[in-house]
């Protein structure tokens, strides 16, 4: 099942007219909509724009704007490619997060090869165990093997200092960067009844849900935020935006459920689950950030920050969302 | 005097970039790009030579070669590549300090003074790392006085302090396998040797102007 070739052939059968790629291609259309949308309303407000600190303000959403057209068009690409294209895409995302989250948070001489072991073993194999379908592994590797693997390949190297620390954090990252990341393109291995070829879109539904209501919140807090939820740990997150935001993307979800198994009441307490959840990562990573004494994760993405800054709120919302339809979708 | 560009380099230069994550940070006063000039870092890492090579505008890396140990760049593969892709200058590590005679050592020094400015020539760069080996990281050891000759044999040259952020945690010392992290890679603002400046005095600027680089350094 994990042959790529068998993948793709499938994802171009399903180019055939089917229901399932007629809704796919609406919600890509809905999101191209989007995109074109907020380039034009770019356009405008940086030609009204008076002063310095409003034209900053623009440049920078014009810049998230034109970041968001490549990542579109990437994540649109690999899941028309099918499961392998979204394997490689995701597990990509998870080395890229970890190397941004490992560099930010200190660990010693002694860390190395267990390090070697987390980029090169165990984060690859997360990604393998989804392309042969082996859920019962898949749930459990990082939770329960890598977490006695982790601490015992640091005890080996002899360095002490700090043990307990240095355990936690890298058995961290690879929770939050490889293992709960993981669970979004592991929602293409469920079997649904009823909904069988479109698995793509629940995925799609999950990342455009999540992204959308981290947009709405940005937008909601600019335009109307004033009291701050969490000063000391992100200065930019209001109760306005955050309670603006994710009534939208719960709307937005809601709106979408003919895309999803739902209906339309369910679609509106998923979307309402993966928005909440998507503050919450985003929170938690903001408090990680503050600890360490910066503002991004990194500068890869422009006017974004890292890969992390961008999904954190993914890493948070997806293996709830897969376990919430896992349990009530699938016999 | 660079010839051709080996078809290898820029391939290596952006597996470098890939494997090192390196961001690069530039001061004020970098973008007459073709001056002569000598590069000088701390150093951490087998990656540092590596890494800050492929940093360099393309252009700027066809004509800087890097200043490295003959004992460990002599054999096999690595020999290929130091001759052929870095046109790296291959030194005799230690050679004053093992020299009998206080005599030999002058001349063993000045030996190798001769050979970096003859490399430099006319047009190339050197990068070179003045503590002599790689350290823990921590700390930048005291520079050896190669710079401070080099620098007064060639006047025209500027000198470039680099700092090398995280390549230690990167490719530590004894470990043959990267941890694909980010490191960063400053350059700071060219110096020249001041007159009547005193070697002391100068190589302990020069490694304040490296360590100066280091990020947060300034803020507090």
């Amino acid at each position: 099942m994990s042959d790529p070739l068998e993948s793709a052939e499938h994802a171009f059968l399903e180019l055939d007219g089917s229901s399932g790629n007629t809704q796919l291609m609406w919600l890509f259309g809905g999101v191209l909509g989007i995109l074109v949308l907020a380039s034009a309303i770019g356009v405008v407000l940086k030609r009204t724009a008076k002063s310095d600190a409003a034209r900053a303000t623009i440049d920078n959403l014009n810049a998230r704007t034109r970041a968001w057209w490549k990542m579109c068009a990437i994540f649109a690409l690999t899941l028309l490619i099918g499961r392998a294209g979204s394997l490689v895409l995701f597990g990509l995302l998870s080395l890229l997060t970890l190397r941004e989250y490992i560099t930010l948070v200190p660990t010693r001489r002694g860390d190395h090869r267990t390090l070697l072991w987390s980029f090169f073993i165990i984060t690859p194999l997360q990604y393998y165990l989804i392309g042969i379908a082996w859920y019962g592994f898949f749930a459990i590797m990082i939770p329960v093997f890598a977490f006695v693997f982790v601490p015992t390949r640091i005890a080996m190297s002899g360095d002490t200092e700090h043990f307990l620390e240095r355990a936690a954090k890298i058995q961290f990252g690879l929770m939050i960067c490889a293992f709960c990341l993981s669970h979004a393109p592991a929602l293409l291995i469920l079997k649904i009844p009823g909904f069988a070829g479109r698995n793509a879109q629940l995925l799609l539904y999950l990342v455009l849900v999540d992204q959308m209501s981290d947009v709405l919140q940005y937008v909601w807090g600019k335009l109307a935020g004033k009291h701050k939820i969490a000063p000391s740990v992100s200065p930019n997150k209001t109760w306005e935006g955050f309670l603006g935001g994710v009534a939208t993307a719960t709307l937005l979800g809601a709106a979408l459920w003919w895309a999803t198994p739902f209906t339309p009441l369910q679609a509106a307490g998923m979307s309402l689950v993966i928005a909440l959840l998507g503050f919450a990562g985003g929170l938690v990573m903001s408090a990680i950030k503050r600890d360490a004494g910066v503002k991004d994760f990194g500068a890869v993405i422009e006017g974004h920050g890292g890969i992390l800054d961008r999904i954190d709120s993914l890493c948070f919302a997806a293996p709830i969302f897969f376990h919430l339809v896992r349990y009530f979708f699938t016999p | 005097m660079s010839g051709g560009v080996h078809p290898l380099a820029g391939i290596i230069a952006g597996f470098a970039r890939a494997v090192s994550g390196v961001q690069v940070r530039w001061s004020d006063g970098f973008s007459d790009t073709a001056r002569q000039r000598i590069y000088f870092a701390n150093h951490t890492s087998h990656l540092d030579f590596v890494v800050l090579w492929s940093a360099l505008p393309a252009e700027v890396r066809r004509r800087t070669r890097p200043v490295a140990a003959k004992d460990y760049w002599e054999s096999g593969v690595k020999a290929y590549l130091a001759q052929n892709v870095f046109r790296a200058v291959l030194v005799q590590r230690g050679a004053a300090a093992q020299a009998p005679s206080e005599e030999e050592a002058r001349a063993a020094g000045r030996a190798t003074i001769e050979q970096l400015a003859e490399a430099l020539g006319e047009t190339d760069s050197l990068i070179l790392f003045p503590e002599g080996t790689r350290g823990t990281g921590e700390s930048v050891a005291p520079f050896r006085s190669g710079l401070f000759h080099l620098a007064k044999r060639k006047p025209d040259a500027e000198l470039v302090p680099v700092y090398l952020e995280n390549l230690n945690r990167i490719l530590p010392k004894g470990e043959f396998l990267p941890v694909p992290l980010i490191s960063v890679l400053t350059f700071g603002a060219p110096m020249l040797v001041e007159e009547r400046e005193s070697k002391e005095a100068f190589l302990e600027r020069a490694r304040a102007a490296v360590c100066g680089l280091r990020r947060g350094e300034n803020a507090q």
